[in-house]
């Protein structure tokens, strides 16, 4: 058995069965336009489990994900400090290739973006430029991926068509396939339902909850119930601070932290 | 709180406003259209377009302009398309290289919109001067070399605003996809094709309406433009010289020239709107 890397909440010690850390982060500090937005985030995101981040709005839980894929090194005037090490290898040591890093891990993000090209070539664009050129293979990967996501039935008579044409469900069914065709290790979820009709947001969370045995999984949520349907953990952020961390159950049903009680009971939003 | 009677007047008032700016702009454009048909139909011939000036032409006797429409059409083509493939390159990196809001990409697009609204004549002048240096007389070349120059600024400004309005989104998807900048400059350069022939467009129709940049640089001949380092007749000079003739028939000639140049330009926007409107079949 591995034994897990302490974690800095209370409920540390109790997180049994034991599960190696895909993403271990550790004195992350974030600032951006001078401001504090993460102070001191230290945590281990188990492999293959969902883990969902709540909190308040303007709490840091989207700067977190961003985090993740270095996708905040567009932004002006951030700064990072701390380390984040996916697989052990630290993503912002100097030198870190950022293509290879964003490339490991497929970003759902809050609203469907389809690439300006067909349903096909959404789901090619990944695998093409990383170098799969036979047609064969990419035809292969795109239909896998659309079953992956049961969208294969629906679309697969119009290929060629707009990937704009589909509705948004299917737009963010269709981008969850675009990210997974580069076989990624890790899944971000930015409120990736949060522009979606319940049906459609049921039919991701079930996607989720069954690509979880491949991936590891982080969500941006606002949504408690969603929380409590998918994930496996919570990590529950306050004021850019981890308020707690644990298995979904006992933040949810046990919190320890007066911040967390209120927010699972609604009393602050 | 206002008297919704005061609020409404307001509102026909504003609208009054916007009808009349219409108006205004619709009529002008009848009025230069209707004169342009008006003088120049009668003087308009296949002659005109077929040949170039034969003798006597500029005393009202046979010959046409073909010299000049064909120079116009070689000088707008090639400096179009140059300033395009200059052009390009530097928005992108403006834009996915260079970080937003940075020093330098403040100053670049200061610098585009100083450029932008430099007189043409300027950069004749500057043209001119600097062809007198590397000993290049007026020629097809020179004009190119000056109208390049002019378009450039026409085709960042255009497109960069265009890049503007894409979405973050589109460059967080293709990032996280592995792609490099390069890859998703690509992407971006697709979202936006079909506004791009928009801007070719623009600089098109700059370059061939343009007269002070080519009147330094460019010269002017009564032959057919064969090399590109000889005198090339241009459009909008012919109409310049034959409208300071004194021979009627020779001014009639001129207005026919400017109806074969908005002819020119109208067929030009259309094909851009066809061409357009067929890239827009992915879009967002």
């Amino acid at each position: 058995m591995f034994p897990y890397p302490s974690l800095e909440t209370e409920k540390a010690q109790d997180l049994s069965p034991i599960i190696l850390p895909k993403i271990q982060i550790k004195n992350l500090n974030v600032q951006v336009e001078g401001k504090q937005i993460l102070k001191n985030i230290s945590l281990d995101i188990p492999n293959n489990s969902i883990t969902s981040i709540i909190g308040p709005s303007g709490c840091g839980k989207t700067t977190l994900l961003k985090t993740l894929n270095r996708l905040l090194d567009d932004q002006k005037e951030v700064e990072v400090s701390g380390s984040v090490l996916v697989n052990n290898e630290d993503i912002y040591a100097p030198g870190a290739e950022v293509t290879h890093i964003r490339k490991k891990m497929g970003l759902l993000s809050q609203k469907p973006f389809p690439l300006p090209m067909s349903i096909f070539d959404n789901i090619a664009y990944g695998p093409k430029i990383h170098g799969i050129r036979d047609k064969k293979a990419l035809k292969q990967i795109v239909e896998q991926q659309l079953i992956n996501v049961g969208l294969w039935e629906e679309v697969k008579d119009r290929l060629d068509a707009s990937a704009t044409r589909l509705s948004i469900g299917q737009q963010q069914r269709l981008c969850l396939a675009r990210g997974l065709a580069v076989a990624p290790e890790i899944i971000l979820g930015d409120e990736s339902t949060s522009a979606l009709d319940p049906i459609s947001t049921q039919t991701i969370e079930n996607l989720l909850i069954e690509l979880k045995e491949d991936y590891t999984i982080v969500l941006v949520t606002h949504i408690l119930r969603q929380a409590r349907r998918v994930s496996d953990y919570i990590l529950f952020l306050y004021n850019g601070e981890i308020a707690e961390f644990g298995r979904t159950e006992d933040v949810l049903l046990n919190p320890q932290n007066e911040i967390t009680k209120q927010y699972v009971k609604g009393y602050i939003s | 709180m206002r008297n919704i009677k005061a609020r409404l007047i307001e509102e026909k008032i504003a609208k009054g406003f916007m009808q009349l700016s219409g108006i205004i702009i619709t009529g002008s454009l009848f009025f230069i259209v209707g004169t342009i048909l008006y003088k120049g139909l009668p003087y308009l011939s296949w002659e005109m377009i077929s040949q170039t000036p034969q003798g006597g032409f500029y005393m009202g006797k046979e010959g046409g302009i073909l010299n000049a429409i064909l120079g116009s059409l070689y000088l707008a083509s090639a400096s179009t398309f140059l300033a395009t493939l200059i052009g390009i390159p530097i928005v992108l990196y403006l834009n996915v290289y260079v970080k937003k809001g940075s020093l330098l990409a403040r100053s670049a697009k200061l610098l585009f919109d100083v450029l932008f609204g430099i007189p043409s004549i300027v950069y004749g002048a500057i043209a001119f001067s600097l062809m007198v240096y590397l000993g290049i007389r007026a020629s097809l070349l020179g004009g190119i070399i000056t109208i390049t120059l002019l378009t450039i600024p026409i085709i960042v400004r255009t497109l960069d605003e265009l890049i503007d309005t894409i979405p973050t989104d589109l460059r967080h998807v293709t990032s996280s996809l592995g792609a490099t900048r390069w890859e998703t400059a690509k992407v971006m350069l697709k979202y936006i094709k079909p506004g791009l022939f928009t801007a070719i467009l623009l600089a098109f129709g700059r370059a061939i309406g343009d007269v002070a940049g080519v009147l330094l640089t460019t010269g002017f001949s009564d032959n057919l433009p064969k090399y590109i380092d000889e005198p090339t007749a241009t459009l909008p000079l012919a109409i310049f010289f034959q409208l300071s003739s004194p021979i009627p028939e020779v001014q009639g000639r001129a207005y026919a020239s400017a109806l074969l140049l908005t002819f020119l330009i109208l067929v030009i926007v259309l094909c851009s709107h066809i061409l357009a409107s067929k890239q827009k079949k992915h879009k967002i």
